[in-house]
């Protein structure tokens, strides 16, 4: 039995108009236009809660440099260990420094903790409530690599594991207000990244803007829709939300930074302010994400709005341009402004 | 180093003695649930009553006294086997034995650090106990703590992948304060291990990724002793490893001569049967 067509995927890109994206899918920071980036904030962010708490240690599995976790390993080297490429070892040492007294910082892609790793993660880490801080680059969709690359289903893998706390930051703020919040709290909390530059993006809307573990905050005011994000789709949504404006449609956005444990109070007191049409917006598959949390703490609560997801398809995703597939997945500001119109 | 960190040091009560007592506290639990991984509990508790009898610092009155050797039972089902030797080391008392699995016990059938004193972590998802001790040992390294850490593994879980990024992880760093035992019993769920993948020539395997390797008879209570010695002793940078040759059900002959037995059944009138051979062969 032969397969039948081991390049379907290059088969449908090269339809009759021909190829389409001309930039690289390497991308090492994601862009947004009209912001000032903050280099490496997580790595940064690191050395001063280090500097302050000798506890914390940091570890990765040979991938220090694309997780920034390279800014301690150099400003900090005797905090820093290298546990080569071996996911679920990373996990197993972290949980036996926790357990000698240590708050462990583990790095690696998003892709490797969620699928590789996650035996260890739950029993030798969230079983025993143990304070380890995992922090992944590459969450959803920000690499053009591919599905080996892209983990478009992690935050529905760690949302069912008991103990977990998860956090998807939308930008540098976000990122320089979790790493002592993950210090703080006792227990062991899978958190997703940016990387290198990022940019600095809620603080420009609202500029007395911290982040607060287990909190969602509105950013944004509106009348006619509430977008309930996280991540860089709190980005994109503010755009859209400015573009909108422009056409007189209020767009109001709730950022969720935490997934887990939910501000479910807020989110309810927010969609019960009637005639909103509530639109869920997520960088992870619109299955077992922020999208679906939302819609069940609805749904229990009996409040009704009208109701819309944005987030990425039940599928393994295409190679390319990030830019290109953010617009091709419905992550764009063209295109998360695009679908919102088209449901009012 | 005083009496209190090694309760039984100097003891006039013997090895052989302690290993017995194991195998009885071990058997007696068996007899309450009437089934468990007795046949593991047999085989290794010669290398439990060197561990904790010989070896190890600990303090049974404070479980978690920061100064203790650390042993990670990562074979959470040989539960049964360390229950015996907590209970025998005074840090679990006697009484409880009574419990073994039942509702509200502090002794569950798989080993969970959350229910019972004395055990480090939780195992049973084999292959994790090495890597936690990897980072057990970099912790202890990094607060210049000169406790061991002990992580007892079976040979089934050298096929697990994760054994490797430890073991390679510890030969890497150096962890001298690392002692790795290996109970190659050649019994897995599924038939012997040196079928089930191929677990041979296993102390090659060990040696092959940096660490000090020893293969001894682990029912040899005085080969085992000197195995512990040795690896505690050795003054080279190496992580240890012993890998002790044990007998399923060792110390009762009419369950060491079952064919299948990496889960024994046993028939209700045999657990006395047993007792009664084992204390037949009871040691000063």
């Amino acid at each position: 039995m032969t397969h039948a067509s081991q390049a379907r995927k290059y088969e449908a890109r090269h339809a009759p108009e021909g190829p389409r994206a001309a930039t690289s899918a390497m991308i090492a920071s994601l862009a947004a236009e009209g912001y000032d980036a903050v280099a490496a904030p997580f790595g940064q962010a690191l050395v001063e809660l280090a500097t302050s708490d000798a506890r914390v240690v940091g570890l990765s599995a040979d991938l220090a440099k694309y997780t920034d976790m390279h800014i301690l390993a150099q400003a900090m080297p005797e905090r820093f260990y290298q546990m080569g490429m071996a996911e679920q070892l990373l996990m197993s040492a972290a949980a036996g420094m926790a357990r000698e007294g240590f708050l462990p910082f583990a790095t690696t892609y998003a892709v490797f903790a969620s699928r590789r790793a996650y035996d260890f993660i739950a029993m030798a880490i969230a079983e025993e409530n143990l304070p380890v801080k995992i922090c992944c680059a590459l969450p959803g969709l920000t690499t053009g690599y591919g599905p080996s690359h892209q983990a478009t289903e992690d935050l529905a893998i760690f949302r069912g594991l008991p103990n977990m706390t998860i956090i998807d930051p939308c930008d540098a703020a976000d990122i320089q207000g979790m790493v002592p919040a993950m210090a703080a709290h006792p227990g062991p909390v899978y958190a997703r990244l940016l990387r290198g530059k990022v940019p600095d993006v809620l603080r420009s809307h609202k500029p007395d803007y911290r982040f607060e573990l287990g909190r969602a905050q509105m950013i944004r005011e509106g009348g006619d829709v509430l977008v309930v994000s996280t991540g860089i789709m709190t980005m994109r949504a503010l755009d859209a939300a400015v573009r909108l404006e422009a056409d007189g449609i209020g767009v109001a956005v709730l950022h969720v930074p935490t997934i887990k444990p939910l501000d479910r109070a807020t989110i309810l007191a927010e969609a019960r302010k009637g005639g909103r049409l509530v639109v869920t917006a997520e960088n992870h598959t619109v299955i077992g994400g922020l999208g679906e949390a939302v819609a069940t703490t609805l749904m229990l609560e009996g409040v009704a709005p009208q109701f819309r997801m944005i987030g990425l398809p039940d599928e393994f995703l295409e190679a390319g341009a990030l830019p290109t597939l953010h617009d091709m997945y419905g992550l764009s500001v063209d295109r998360v402004a695009e679908q919102i119109k088209g449901w009012l | 180093m005083n009496a209190t960190d090694r309760p039984l040091h100097g003891s006039n009560i013997s090895l052989a003695r302690r290993a017995w007592a194991i195998r009885r506290h071990a058997l007696r639990m068996g007899q309450v649930q009437g089934q468990g991984y007795i046949g593991q509990a047999l085989g290794i508790a010669d290398v439990l009553a060197v561990a904790y009898f010989h070896t190890m610092e600990y303090r049974p009155e404070d479980p978690e006294w920061e100064g203790r050797d650390r042993f990670l039972l990562s074979i959470g089902h040989y539960a049964i086997a360390l229950y015996a030797v907590l209970i025998e080391a005074g840090i679990l008392p006697e009484e409880e034995i009574e419990t073994y699995g039942m509702d509200d016990s502090r002794m569950p059938m798989s080993g969970m650090a959350s229910y019972t004193p004395g055990m480090e972590i939780t195992g049973g998802s084999l292959g994790h106990g090495l890597g936690i001790a990897v980072g057990m040992a970099m912790g202890l390294r990094h607060k210049t703590n000169p406790a061991f850490v002990i992580n007892l593994m079976s040979d089934g879980e050298l096929g697990e992948g994760s054994t490797w990024e430890a073991a390679m992880s510890a030969g890497a760093q150096s962890l001298s304060n690392l002692i790795c035992i290996v109970d190659f019993n050649d019994q897995q769920a599924d038939g012997p291990s040196t079928q089930v993948l191929s677990a041979e020539p296993v102390a090659d395997k060990w040696r092959a990724f940096g660490w000090h390797t020893q293969r001894v008879d682990g029912n040899d209570i005085e080969a085992v002793r000197d195995a512990f010695d040795a690896a505690r002793n050795h003054d080279g940078p190496q992580p240890r490893v012993i890998v002790f040759d044990t007998t399923m059900c060792k110390g009762v002959p009419f369950l060491e001569a079952r064919e299948v037995n990496h889960f024994v059944r046993v028939e209700a009138e045999e657990w006395e049967r047993a007792l009664a051979i084992l204390d037949e062969g009871q040691p000063q």
